[in-house]
């Protein structure tokens, strides 16, 4: 600060760097914080230590194989990311998906919704010190994991996924298996009600931490539970004809802060497997694949709805096997913004809380990189 | 076998850094943490600090920003230290090999001990690469050991 103030004692501000390696969040983001002692005065996020370049890739290869690129944006909401790449892709084609696969795919969402979702708020717990609270969780989310096991053999990547349906079904033991282990979960996670809706301490650490109001969750272009979490009812599956035959309502939470958006979460569990056992009983018997060897022409976007929000996919065809541009944008790139104008005027030891409390996906974020030439 | 190699066995603590993976392998990590793979019987105990730790694990393809990052953690790290390499991209770049960002494979940054196969490896699959890797560390260990006493 060059200019020199006499009237007023020039105040001293400390840049603080919370990462790119830290403890609170597996991935790797770098927040530069401006503090004035304790109190956060501005922050500017720094993108990059995930970037690949998977857009470009996807550009290089057949657009068949980009199923399993897609499926590899995140892991942790890899069948959301691979079914919407196939949507596209049937948009583009004039695929029409068989009723009984347009079910399997709501069942394998929100399988996904539900193990991003205990995964998060076992990250949540241990954030804020419930460290039990932490395992307990992650131990109730391997039934989910063993599920997807039995359904095509791998623990974390399904890769059901094809362009014009799905690869495997679900028999009628699966969907009994199914039905039986969502029922344990229900019950375990029920168990766990009152420390989210009771508990003095837990609600201490979260209630009126990172208030994001109405009017700024919907000019800042908060999605997923963010903005749920400030009484806009905005979610991608209400424009699903499949997920509206199911009754599906989203969770709104009006108080604005990190404790609404975990509720959110916690309710949207129970939500997720009402969905599944909804969908197991309503599914159809019919083929699951269509098979369409049309190379995909014309540009269109799909929107679907991830564990943390709205993601879309935008695609270019050019009438070869190679598309000309594939653009993604994830949620919690939309969610950057509202995190900073949550973070702005609190103390240094709520950072761990508002920071997980839009559940940061920093694989998925990683669309952009900024080139800077190296100060020799 | 010297004290300071046994003690050094039966707990290393581990560092976990992610260069780009998709998430799958680092949630398999923390999973293998978690009661059901429980690795915490063998005394591997996730730390967040390099200065604290025997083994890195190191998820995803390198790239050009975050490999000055790695190569920093790693030098931060006390000898006898050790590299494991987590899952298909860590290892050789694998499904990212032809993205225009990445180095294909952390070998190219750091030297790696231990590769762990997998798309996303499974926690069963690093619980083992871990204890695997305790005999190098063994190794490596009773090599510093000699080289101290000369140094006396």
């Amino acid at each position: 600060m060059s200019s020199h103030n006499t009237a007023t004692i020039q105040k001293e501000y400390t840049v603080f760097p919370f990462g790119p390696q830290h403890p609170v969040l597996p991935e790797p983001i770098q927040l530069r914080f401006t503090l004035d002692e304790e109190k956060i005065v501005d922050v500017v996020p720094q993108l990059g230590y995930v970037h690949r370049g998977i857009e470009r890739a996807a550009e290089l290869n057949d657009y068949k194989r980009n199923i399993y690129l897609c499926e590899r944006v995140c892991g942790i909401c890899n069948y959301i990311h691979g079914m919407t790449y196939c949507r596209v892709i049937e948009d583009l084609t004039d695929t029409e998906v068989p009723e009984r696969a347009k079910y399997l795919r709501i069942i394998w969402q929100e399988m996904g919704r539900l193990q991003s979702h205990l995964l998060w708020l076992g990250l949540f717990a241990d954030a804020i010190g419930f460290e039990s609270l932490f395992m307990q969780i992650w131990r109730d989310r391997e039934i989910i994991l063993t599920l997807n096991e039995k359904t095509n053999g791998h623990r974390i990547h399904l890769s059901t996924n094809a362009i014009g349906g799905a690869r495997k079904d679900i028999d009628a033991s699966l969907a009994k298996e199914y039905r039986k282990d969502l029922e344990l979960v229900r019950e375990k996670i029920k168990v766990l009600e009152p420390v989210f809706y009771k508990d003095k301490s837990f609600r201490q650490l979260t209630e009126g931490k990172g208030i994001l109001p109405k009017n700024q969750a919907n000019f800042m272009g908060a999605v997923g539970p963010t903005i749920r979490g400030s009484g806009i009812p905005q979610d991608m599956r209400t424009l699903d004809p499949t997920c509206k035959a199911l009754d599906f309502k989203p969770v709104v939470y009006e108080s604005c802060d990190s404790y609404a958006r975990t509720l959110v979460r916690f309710d949207e569990v129970f939500q997720s497997i009402e969905l599944i056992n909804k969908a197991l009983d309503q599914m159809p018997d019919g083929p699951i694949l269509n098979k369409n060897e049309k190379f995909p022409e014309g540009t269109t976007i799909v929107r679907t709805e991830q564990p943390r929000g709205e993601l879309i996919y935008y695609v270019e065809g050019n009438g070869t096997n190679k598309l000309s541009r594939v653009k993604i944008r994830t949620p919690t790139g939309a969610n950057i913004p509202s995190l900073v104008s949550m973070l702005i005027g609190h103390e240094l030891p709520d950072i761990p809380v508002i920071v997980h409390s839009i559940d940061p996906c920093i694989s998925c974020t990683e669309r952009y990189v900024q080139v800077k030439k190296e100060a020799s | 076998m010297k004290l300071m190699t046994k003690a050094r066995l039966k707990s290393p603590w581990v560092l976990h850094f992610d260069t780009g993976s998709c998430n799958g392998c680092d949630i398999e990590i923390l999973a293998a943490l978690t009661p059901k793979f429980d690795a915490e019987r063998f005394g591997i105990v996730n730390i967040g600090d390099p200065k604290q730790a025997d083994i890195l694990l190191i998820t995803g393809p390198a790239n050009h920003r975050n490999k000055t990052v790695l190569k920093n953690l790693y030098d931060q790290m006390p000898e006898p230290k050790l590299v494991m390499a987590i899952g298909e991209c860590a290892c050789s770049g694998a499904i990212f090999h032809n993205c225009p960002n990445t180095l294909g494979g952390v070998d190219k940054v750091v030297p790696v001990d231990v590769y762990v196969p997998g798309c996303a490896a499974r926690p069963e699959q690093i619980v083992d690469g871990v204890v695997l890797a305790l005999q190098k560390l063994a190794e490596k260990s009773e090599q510093l050991e000699k080289k101290e006493k000369k140094g006396e």
